[in-house]
């Protein structure tokens, strides 16, 4: 990347400059900042900064930040990547990341869905990674029909290579629009917002799963090369030979961000058998999955953002006698509306010991109230770990489920855990 | 409710086209609340591909983004049950993109009027400016509902006819037009109050109770009303 022009690289300095002055006077980690004056300075520069590199955006409603990571670990032993890794996934933030790595060949970008048109015309990409698509914080976010649209017709006029689920039928669509595609059944458990054709609008028939196809057009799921078994924990790949995933993190939507970082890996020339190990280190990625260990019980962080997020958070729950806090905000991050609480079933909590916190937790316990799962209203982690342990000294577990700025707010509270 | 039956019957119209955000809340709370008062219930899920059936007691419609909201509304049409439903008498609960195309006409993306199901005399179309926000509003006295709360997120702007009325007045937000919110017309009723509007105004769950099976006793207050005083107080602090 030497032979950026001198504007550019005047512009990816003073970016530069400005995150690490974000940095050191504790305002952010410098990501946004830095690539908004870069912009100012050359405005081309996203594009010129992409130029000569391989690399791959990766877009979802859920799991893009981990996936990123993944494909990151994955294509480490290829040399240097560049890589926004702490979730600023807007324009600013893939600026930051390439201007921070100038000489990295290959890199993997997390990027915003309703940002993904304009990034991919402006960094032609190797490979672009879709995965799934279901409601999130809809009073500010885009409709997920009309994404899936603009996706579709991006990808039209684009020659990148995409790596997308089959199994989301929405995802498929927008998919279906690229020339040259790479099919993953990554599975899919929220199928809330897709029983409507994303073609023509008729009801799909979606048995047995996961296959689906449109009984009135005939769009249907795309063949697939590459899939999770989420019973045996193993991943197939194109030729038939099966691997086992044994993943640190946990659940099937891990299993999902996994296959779809081993077919990703795979298009760099990378095998499954390279790429597995890097996947397994992954402990946790930006706080996720993180356990806290305080007064000798460990308390898991998941964190789960809109309902299809918090049906995989209940998946992954340890077994029932481990109780769980659920914690609820509604900030701007959050989305200000808390109307998708009713979207979720929290009929598979019963049996268990529920709490509930955060700003709405008011929200939450008439919820629950309505769905007959017992539970107890409480203001912080602490005081549930007091109470349980007051109860039950043996007591080693807690889980945690909460979105965005309640995770941020309880991370924050024990000292901002990686 | 109806004659044939002791229970009452919940039909939850096209969850697959308009159950875009928390829809699902008011067909439970419906039945949650005539259970408590010893009221048997049935609630019937009727999908976009199958026929909507006449004879139930209460009809709920959701919220739907653009294109669903076309389909249904291209879709009850064709199949007449709703209309015939509320001709019979029963009552309806149509919320948001529901609210729209349960009148006579709506606005597609293009602001282009489109017919709908015909059974509220009400008219919406798309309008400058998208209304996001917590929304209050006093419900007329007739009802007797009281202070109403929810959340709004939709386009559009609605006109009420002769033959419906407001069903409350705008204390904060937009409603249909920043100074009414929602329609009734005997028994079918329409709300921008999006999402669980029925759990969030337990007295509003109650109207469409007694509207169905007359006097029912009160219950004890319990997280219902504590969120309804909450998002009261939120709302207009």
């Amino acid at each position: 990347m030497s032979e950026l022009p001198l504007r550019a690289q005047l512009a990816a300095a003073l970016g530069k400059g400005a995150a690490s002055l974000s940095r050191a006077t504790g305002r952010g980690d410098g990501s946004v900042i830095g690539g908004r004056i870069a912009l100012k300075v050359e405005p081309d520069l996203l594009s010129k900064l992409a130029r000569g590199r391989r690399l791959t955006l990766v877009s979802a409603t859920n799991g893009k930040t981990t996936t990123t990571r993944l494909i990151a670990s994955a294509l480490r032993q290829l040399g240097e990547i560049a890589t926004n890794e702490h979730g600023a996934n807007m324009p600013t933030g893939h600026i930051t990341a390439l201007s921070n790595r100038p000489n990295a060949r290959n890199g993997v970008l997390e990027t915003d869905e309703k940002y993904l048109p304009q990034v991919l015309r402006e960094t032609a990409p190797a490979v672009v990674v879709l995965m799934n698509l279901s409601r999130d914080q809809m009073d500010r976010a885009s409709e997920i029909n009309l994404l899936a649209k603009k996706w579709r017709d991006a990808l039209a006029m684009s020659d990148t290579h995409v790596i997308a689920n089959a199994d989301d039928p929405l995802v498929a669509w927008a998919g279906l629009g690229a020339r040259n595609a790479t099919w993953v059944s990554a599975g899919q458990r929220w199928k809330e917002d897709s029983w409507c054709c994303p073609e023509c609008g008729g009801h799909l028939k979606r048995d047995p799963d996961p296959h689906w196809e449109c009984p009135e057009c005939g769009l249907r799921r795309p063949d697939t090369t590459w899939a999770v078994n989420n019973a045996t924990d193993t991943v197939t790949d194109p030729n038939g030979q099966e691997f086992r995933l044994q993943l640190h993190l946990p659940g099937d939507a891990n299993r999902a961000n996994g296959v779809i970082a081993l077919a990703t890996a795979a298009a760099y020339g990378i095998h499954p058998e390279q790429a597995l190990p890097r996947l397994r280190e992954i402990e946790s990625v930006a706080g996720r999955y993180t356990s806290i260990v305080t007064s000798g019980v460990e308390v898991r962080l998941l964190l789960s953002k809109n309902p299809a997020g918090w049906l995989e958070s209940f998946a992954v729950l340890d077994p029932p006698r481990v109780p769980v806090i659920l914690s609820v905000n509604a900030q701007i991050p959050d989305g200000k509306d808390t109307s998708w609480l009713w979207d979720v079933d929290y009929t598979v909590l019963r049996g268990r010991r529920v709490f509930v916190m955060g700003e709405r937790r008011t929200d939450l316990a008439l919820r629950l109230e309505t769905d007959e799962v017992p539970f107890e209203v409480v203001d912080r982690v602490d005081q549930v770990i007091g109470r349980l342990k007051s109860e039950q000294p043996d007591i080693t577990k807690i889980d945690v489920i909460a979105n965005y700025t309640a995770f941020q707010q309880i991370r924050t509270a024990y000292g901002r855990v990686q | 409710m109806s004659d044939t039956s002791s229970r009452l019957r919940i039909v939850w119209i096209y969850p697959d086209l308009l159950s875009t955000y928390g829809d699902q809340g008011n067909v439970l709370i419906l039945r949650r609340r005539a259970e408590l008062r010893g009221i048997p219930t049935e609630t019937v899920h009727v999908h976009s591909s199958d026929a909507v059936p006449v004879e139930g007691d209460v009809y709920l419609l959701g919220g739907g983004e653009d294109r669903p909201q076309i389909l249904a509304a291209e879709r009850l049409r064709a199949d007449g049950g709703l209309k015939r439903a509320a001709e019979r008498g029963a009552a309806v609960f149509a919320v948001c993109a529901g609210y729209q195309i349960i009148g006579e006409t709506y606005g597609d993306d293009a602001a282009n009027p489109l017919p709908g199901v015909g059974i509220l005399d009400v008219r919406s179309n798309r309008g400058q400016t998208r209304a996001v926000g917590e929304i209050v509003a006093d419900v007329d006295p007739a009802l007797g509902v009281g202070r109403i709360t929810g959340f709004e997120n939709h386009q559009g702007r609605t006109a009420i006819g002769p033959s419906a009325r407001p069903l409350s007045t705008t204390v904060k937000g937009i409603g249909n037009d920043d100074a009414t919110e929602g329609a009734y017309q005997g028994q079918i009723l329409g709300t921008y109050l999006h999402g669980p509007a029925l759990p969030r105004n337990p007295a509003l769950a109650d109207l469409l109770l007694r509207w169905r099976v007359g006097q029912i006793p009160p219950l004890q207050p319990s997280w219902g009303e504590t969120l309804h005083e909450e998002r009261l107080a939120a709302a207009l602090r």
